[in-house]
């Protein structure tokens, strides 16, 4: 049994708080971040960490990670199609292998491989490219036929006797899960350790403009100037640029996922079907997490549709029939920022000090802590890392995208 | 099996008997028993064991409230035996034990439980690196309840739409109130209530008048859907519910919410063992199924509930040692006096203290007295007893309303509803209107202005007063030093747990849940949360109601993934030529939704004879599943201007041109053929998986743009066939047809309307694989008949049927690509060679702009043809990319031996330095290794295009 944990029954270890108490706001910070999800709550500790910026604020309009970093379905993967993508993705993976350590909590990560179920010629083919492209860069990747998918995940159906019969997959034996909370609480005890300050329950209600730059932002709990701003607010990205004056080539749709009651292991592997729009894995609590496509239409509300559940389970089904007893606990939605060409915007905007980490549809935990580091190094230094270039705002007004409609997890 | 006589047990037939197993044994029950009440009848309390500490577990609210009582019934994973109905030989396993259910060495864990705080996997498990892998795996094995039977048969699962003017939910007292009052108004309603019968707790409560079936006796508006769970009240009254397998989902114009209230667990030391039950559950136990849970009993209460329970009990010949009122002082309510005079032990301000457990179940209570809140004296008493009945309060049952988007206040230490949606109501005890008489005015009330709502005239009755002042305690909840005391049953959260999670920083009720996992079991904390509520408020000195709601999510229990998945509907398309591909050997293949040729024939050279005698004779191949859409009207031209990029505008009547389409980003998305069959009147193609987009890409921007066309999608209004091949024209003319087909009169890209062997058809002189071609597209009803006449026709000339493979290498040869394959989600025109089907100087078209912004900066990549340097090695595939010094230089997106050319020929992205003819670049195949390529000029075959001008 691990030591921490006879210390603390033998109370030899003082249980101290783990997340900081409620502070009062100073007038300003050298960087102000909005939004206290993974992805904030990530650049704060960076800043801290890599640039000895502490003086930082990140401010949270509710509970910390109670965005879209409570509502993802925890995957990682580094299996994109551009060289673009798979660079930074796995970058973001080498983070994940020593977050517990680093972060001295630990965020579960756990490597389950990875499978992207083709149905069709045309998917295999899009299989064999994301391959290539990722054993390129060094990502474990290979299209596999279907005897090796029956292999790699006994409890899928076989069977040739269904409408989209599995013909083969692309095997990512690296593809992950991690405790998705545990990754947004593990960065903020850190943070916060370090000198950030973290404020829940404050929202940002504007921002105070001049000469193009910020100088202040408005919160319900009153005025803070500010050096630097950083966005990272996935499913408000719209709303909030626009309260700076920027606007964002992002349409904002809700992204639904539910989970099973807990069921004893019997799925190892990480299943992701493009064609039939879903996917499952079994947590360690053993519950199934199960999502498909984003919703058919635009909407800035998360709320839960009939539609969705049918749709998703009657290809749950096809794919692992013997599901069909069990029980499903709880059904949510998240908003998933979509950009047109499915990837990410980060760096700054036409504002001298306005950074923006947006975009992040439905491949946004992943990106967590490169996209912290990295978000963090941008601002610290005004320059923009070449492993973000790509992904540069301005790419949409001269048409030089990074298209990953290929790889998204479920299709658009 | 003992059981109490009639009246008690109205749900039992006492005629049937039924036997069934559990874990191995088997017991006798009746028709008309849950497998809990079975159990119990046979006096086996111990039903399954805990999530976290595998501590014993029995029925706790005898309605499923809770995980307790979860079992495995054959292939059926997490069922609650307080539900789940016997049937005869029925197979019952409980959960969560290793070894034995009364022997359970999982039980280890709770001996560890001191070094299991809440939280405590995320503060250990990780150093070194490799922990986890060892831990996490064995944190797997340990959770989890049921198991899934992979192999199981799959049930059958299906659907129904219902719709109603009033869907009123739960048929207690308030609910058959609103019912009957909505009817009345003259409303169509809808009943829904998931007891086995129909009453809620006129069933089973102590003054209950048992007859409410009655009650709806000759109103014919009034539907009734029994042993019908709502699992889910989504936007705009859309109802999701559970009967047996199938899943209804109802429609209503107002929705009256009548489900009544839980009842409140007490938090004390042991307050999970078999014997410690809901007062609730007790009576539901003893009027339902007759079955006494107990043979001496405590009473813990703190409202007239317990008063009435222990009646209900000494009524049944239990031994009642005392009541335990938590109150200092007890109120004068008729139960509370009848208990007194019949000389009930009641001890005022005692709370138990601790269970004590002896095999598997209580065996007795100790007993103290309230200091304060949570603080209790030293125990004075110990009782041996068999079962503790609980009755300290409500919790009203708000998920449905919580799922409708209602707001809830604190109010005598309950989440009441304040403010709900329109065309949604509460009534009765959810609504805070807890008595009899209180409940049924208030149904009547909400069946009225649900009425009112849906449209109906009807006359609202007073609101009844809110009687739930008293009745639910404020702080039942006592801290043990040895701990053990269950807030969530769930999950085995201890109060401490609360306490730590907070102490942590978990301060936030959300934050909170997802630490200390409270609220996360399969019951999603039904039961629990009013005690977590009320935990986080003293530690973080506030009250209750400032601690604010959790969202309670759908689904509410008992749904399964089949529910959902209902048949499933995966249609499957079939073209008017199916049958006739079959007859021929015709291997079939997926084509968005419908089903090609792939190739015909067992013949391993099958694809390459098809190829032949497409060249050398004649070939027949179905095309009915590319898109067809008819746009007509004055504007017709002009709108095709405006969507592709070409021009249309002085296309003559009687030709065809190529239709490209780009997206807003100038990205190529789709491609086809407009025919003009009139001034005003456009045939357009469109790919087969394309279609439904182009169409609805029409829809869209004729909705912005108002032009005057209309748009039809006719894809499977016709089926058509591409007959090519230097032999096309004599098979068409044998078959006859009465358009011109001469050289002169129907040239390459001509159109023209007419018969074909008797049957009306467009006949398009296109075709995608560059030889003397016509598409004949004719009414679907009739493709068969076409299909016959030209392979009759053609038999002299020795007609070969192909299919998608040979037209593919067909094409390749030619050149032509598909959108899709030798095209990406970020091509743009340019760079795959179709600057001749781009019009840039038109004043507007889709993606037009993005073009311009394309064209101003340097090309990136450009698709060429290539052929190997050597044919013999090994080969490339679709999608191996070209790699230049060391780089991802580009990428191939088709590549096929060609049978014309006897040689291997294919396209391929590469970087604008290497386009041109002659150039050399590197493929990595399979394995790694690289084969040389060279830069070839597209049509490979037949390069000036003189066959299909024949």
């Amino acid at each position: 049994m691990p030591l921490v944990l006879i210390k603390h029954a033998l109370g030899l270890s003082r249980p101290k708080r783990q997340l900081p108490a409620q502070k009062e706001l100073k007038s300003s910070y050298d960087v102000v971040i909005v939004g206290g999800g993974g992805h904030g709550l990530a650049a704060a500790y960076y800043l801290a960490k890599d640039w000895g910026v502490t003086n930082v604020a990140v401010l949270e309009k509710s509970w910390l990670g109670g965005g879209n970093t409570a509502r993802n379905t925890a995957i990682v993967r580094s299996n994109y199609i551009t060289p673009e993508g798979v660079r930074f993705y796995k970058e973001s993976m080498g983070l994940f292998e020593t977050l517990s350590q680093d972060l001295d909590f630990n965020v579960m990560y756990t490597k389950r491989g990875h499978l992207t179920l083709a149905h069709t010629d045309a998917a295999m083919r899009t299989m064999r490219w994301r391959a290539e492209v990722n054993k390129h860069l060094g990502v474990q990747s290979e299209v596999v036929d279907d005897k090796d998918v029956a292999r790699i995940e006994p409890a899928l159906n076989m069977s040739r006797a269904v409408r989209w019969p599995i013909l083969g997959a692309l095997h990512h034996p690296v593809g992950a899960t991690a405790r998705h909370d545990a990754v947004a609480w593990g960065y903020a005890q850190r943070a916060a350790e370090m000198g950030v300050e973290i404020h829940q329950g404050t929202e940002v209600t504007g921002f105070e403009l001049s000469g193009g730059k910020i100088v202040s932002v408005q919160t319900t709990r009153g005025k803070v100037g500010c050096g630097k701003v950083l966005q990272a607010v996935a499913g408000m990205s719209s709303k909030v640029a626009g309260m700076a004056g920027v606007t964002l080539p992002i349409r904002t749709i809700p992204l639904q996922a539910c989970v099973s009651q807990p069921l004893k292991p019997f799925l190892d592997t990480i299943i992701v079907s493009g064609s039939l729009h879903c996917y499952i894995w079994q947590s360690q609590r053993g519950e199934c997490v199960m999502g498909g496509a984003v919703d058919p239409y635009p909407l800035q509300a998360p709320r839960s549709t009939l539609d969705f559940k049918e749709g998703l389970m009657a290809h749950m089904l096809e794919l692992i029939p013997g599901l069909a007893d069990v029980p499903l606990m709880r059904q949510w939605a998240g908003l998933a920022d979509m950009t047109p060409d499915f990837s990410p915007v980060m760096g700054k905007t036409s504002l001298e000090n306005h950074y923006i980490d947006a975009g992040w549809g439905t491949w946004g935990f992943k990106a967590t802590p490169v996209c912290g580091k990295r978000m963090a190094e941008c601002v610290a230094t005004e320059k923009v890392p070449d492993i973000l270039s790509a992904f540069r705002f301005d790419r949409f007004k001269n048409f030089e995208q990074v298209g990953e409609a290929g790889a998204a997890s479920v299709g658009s | 099996m003992t059981r109490l006589p009639a009246p008690w047990g109205k749900w039992i037939d006492r005629t049937k008997s039924l036997s069934f197993w559990f874990e191995g044994k088997s017991y006798p029950a009746h028709q008309g028993d849950t497998v809990a009440s079975a159990l119990l009848a046979n006096g086996q309390s111990l039903i399954g064991r805990s999530f976290k500490y595998h501590r014993p577990r029995g029925s706790y609210s005898a309605a499923g409230w809770d995980a307790n009582a979860l079992v495995q019934a054959g292939s059926k994973p997490n069922l609650s035996a307080d539900r789940l109905a016997v049937q005869d030989h029925l197979q019952v396993k409980a959960l969560n034990y290793f070894g034995c259910l009364n022997r359970d060495w999982g039980r280890l864990v709770e001996k560890a439980s001191r070094l299991l705080p809440a939280g405590f996997y995320y503060k250990t498990f990780f150093t070194p690196r490799i922990a986890w892998k060892f831990w996490e795996p064995v944190i797997r094995h340990m959770a989890g309840l049921g198991r899934v039977d992979l192999q199981a048969a799959h049930a059958y699962y299906d659907k129904e739409y219902l719709f109603a003017d009033v869907a009123v939910i739960g048929a207690g007292p308030a609910g058959l109130a609103a019912a009957l009052e909505a009817a009345k108004a003259g409303a169509e309603v809808m009943l829904i209530d998931e007891d086995q019968q129909i009453g809620g707790s006129l069933n089973w409560a102590r003054g209950g008048d048992g007859e409410p079936m009655a009650k709806l006796a000759g109103w014919p508006r009034i539907s009734l859907l029994e042993q019908a769970s709502v699992q889910a009240l989504f936007d705009d009254n859309w109802l999701e519910i559970v009967k047996g397998n199938r899943l209804y989902k109802l429609r209503a114009k107002s929705v009256v919410v009548a489900t009544g209230c839980y009842q409140m667990p007490l938090v004390f030391r042991h307050n999970d063992l078999p014997g410690v039950m809901l007062g609730s559950a007790v009576q539901r136990l003893m009027r339902l199924w007759g079955v006494v849970p107990g043979r001496r009993a405590v009473v813990a209460a703190a409202n007239e509930d317990g008063y009435a329970a222990a009646l209900d009990l000494m009524d049944a010949g239990v031994q009642v040692e005392a009541i335990a009122d938590l109150r200092a002082h007890r109120d004068a309510g008729p139960f509370a006096i009848e208990a007194g005079q019949r000389g009930l032990r009641i001890l005022q301000g005692v709370t138990p203290y601790e269970a004590h457990e002896n095999n598997n179940r209580l065996a007795g209570v100790s007993l103290a007295q309230i200091m304060g809140e949570g603080r209790c004296g030293p125990v004075f008493e110990r009782i041996d007893c068999d079962l503790l009945a609980v009755c300290v309060g409500r919790i009203p049952a708000t998920g449905l309303l919580s799922h409708a988007g209602a707001k809830f206040a604190h109010q005598a230490h309950m989440d009441l509803p304040t403010e709900l949606p329109a065309h949604v109501f509460a009534a009765g005890s959810v609504n805070g209107c807890l008595s009899l008489d209180a409940a049924q005015k208030d149904g009547k009330r909400a069946g009225a202005l649900a009425a009112k709502s849906a449209g109906f005239e009807a006359e609202t009755p007073p609101a009844p007063l809110r009687d739930c002042e008293g009745v639910t305690h404020p702080w039942p909840i006592f801290a043990h030093p040895a701990g053990m005391e269950f807030v969530d049953l769930d999950e085995d959260v201890q109060i401490k747990d609360i306490v730590a999670s907070m102490q942590d920083g978990y301060d936030h009720i959300q934050l909170l849940k997802r630490y200390s996992t409270s609220g996360m079991g399969p019951s999603q904390g039904k039961l629990f949360w009013p005690h977590v509520k009320r935990l986080m408020a003293k530690e973080k000195g506030v009250t209750p109601a400032e601690i604010g709601a959790s969202t309670i999510r759908p689904p509410m229990g008992g749904e399964t993934l089949g529910h959902l998945a209902g048949r499933g509907f995966e249609p499957v398309r079939l073209t008017a030529m199916h049958r006739r591909h079959l007859e021929l050997g015709g291997v079939m293949m997926p084509a968005g939704a419908w089903m090609r040729p792939a190739y015909y024939g067992q013949d391993k050279n099958a694809i390459e004879k098809e190829v032949r005698a497409v060249r050398e004779g004649v070939g027949l191949i179905d095309v009915s599943t590319l898109g067809g859409l008819d746009v007509r009207g004055p504007d017709a031209a002009a709108f095709l201007e405006r969507l592709y990029t070409w021009t249309y505008a002085k296309l003559a009547v009687g030709r065809a041109r190529y239709v490209l389409m780009c997206d807003q980003t100038g990205v190529v998305i789709d491609d086809g053929v407009a025919a003009r069959l009139h001034d005003q009147h456009f045939y357009v193609t469109a790919t087969t998986s394309g279609v439904d987009r182009v169409f609805r890409l029409m829809q869209w921007h004729n909705a912005q743009w108002r032009m005057n066309v209309d748009i039809a999608q006719v894809t499977s209004a016709y089926a058509a066939v591409n007959l090519a091949g230097p032999k096309a024209r004599e098979v068409l003319a044998k078959a006859g047809t009465s358009v011109d087909i001469s050289k002169e009169a129907l040239p390459y890209l001509g159109v023209r309307e007419g018969m074909v062997a008797g049957i009306q058809a467009r006949i398009l002189r296109i075709g995608f694989v560059g030889e003397l071609g016509y598409e004949i597209h004719v009414p679907a009803q009739y493709g068969e008949a076409l299909w016959d006449a030209l392979m009759t026709a053609g038999q002299d000339f020795g007609i070969k049927p192909f299919g998608v493979e040979a037209q593919r290498i067909l094409r390749l040869e030619k050149g032509h690509i598909i959108i899709g394959q030798d095209s990406d989600a970020l091509t743009h025109p340019f760079e795959i060679g179709m600057d001749w089907a781009v019009k840039m100087d038109k004043p507007f078209f889709m993606g037009q702009a993005a073009l311009r912004a394309h064209l101003e900066k340097a090309p990136t990549r450009k698709l060429v043809g290539f052929e190997l340097e050597n044919d013999q090695g090994p080969l490339p595939k679709e999608c191996h990319l070209a790699i230049e010094d060391g780089e991802i230089a580009g990428r191939v997106t088709s590549v096929a031996r060609s049978p014309a050319l006897g040689r291997v020929i294919g396209l391929a992205f590469v970087p604008p330095g290497k386009a041109q003819a002659g150039s050399r670049f590197q493929i990595r195949v399979d394995g790694g290794s690289m084969v040389g390529a060279r830069v070839t000029p597209v049509p490979f075959y037949d390069p000036k295009n003189q066959r299909q001008e024949m």
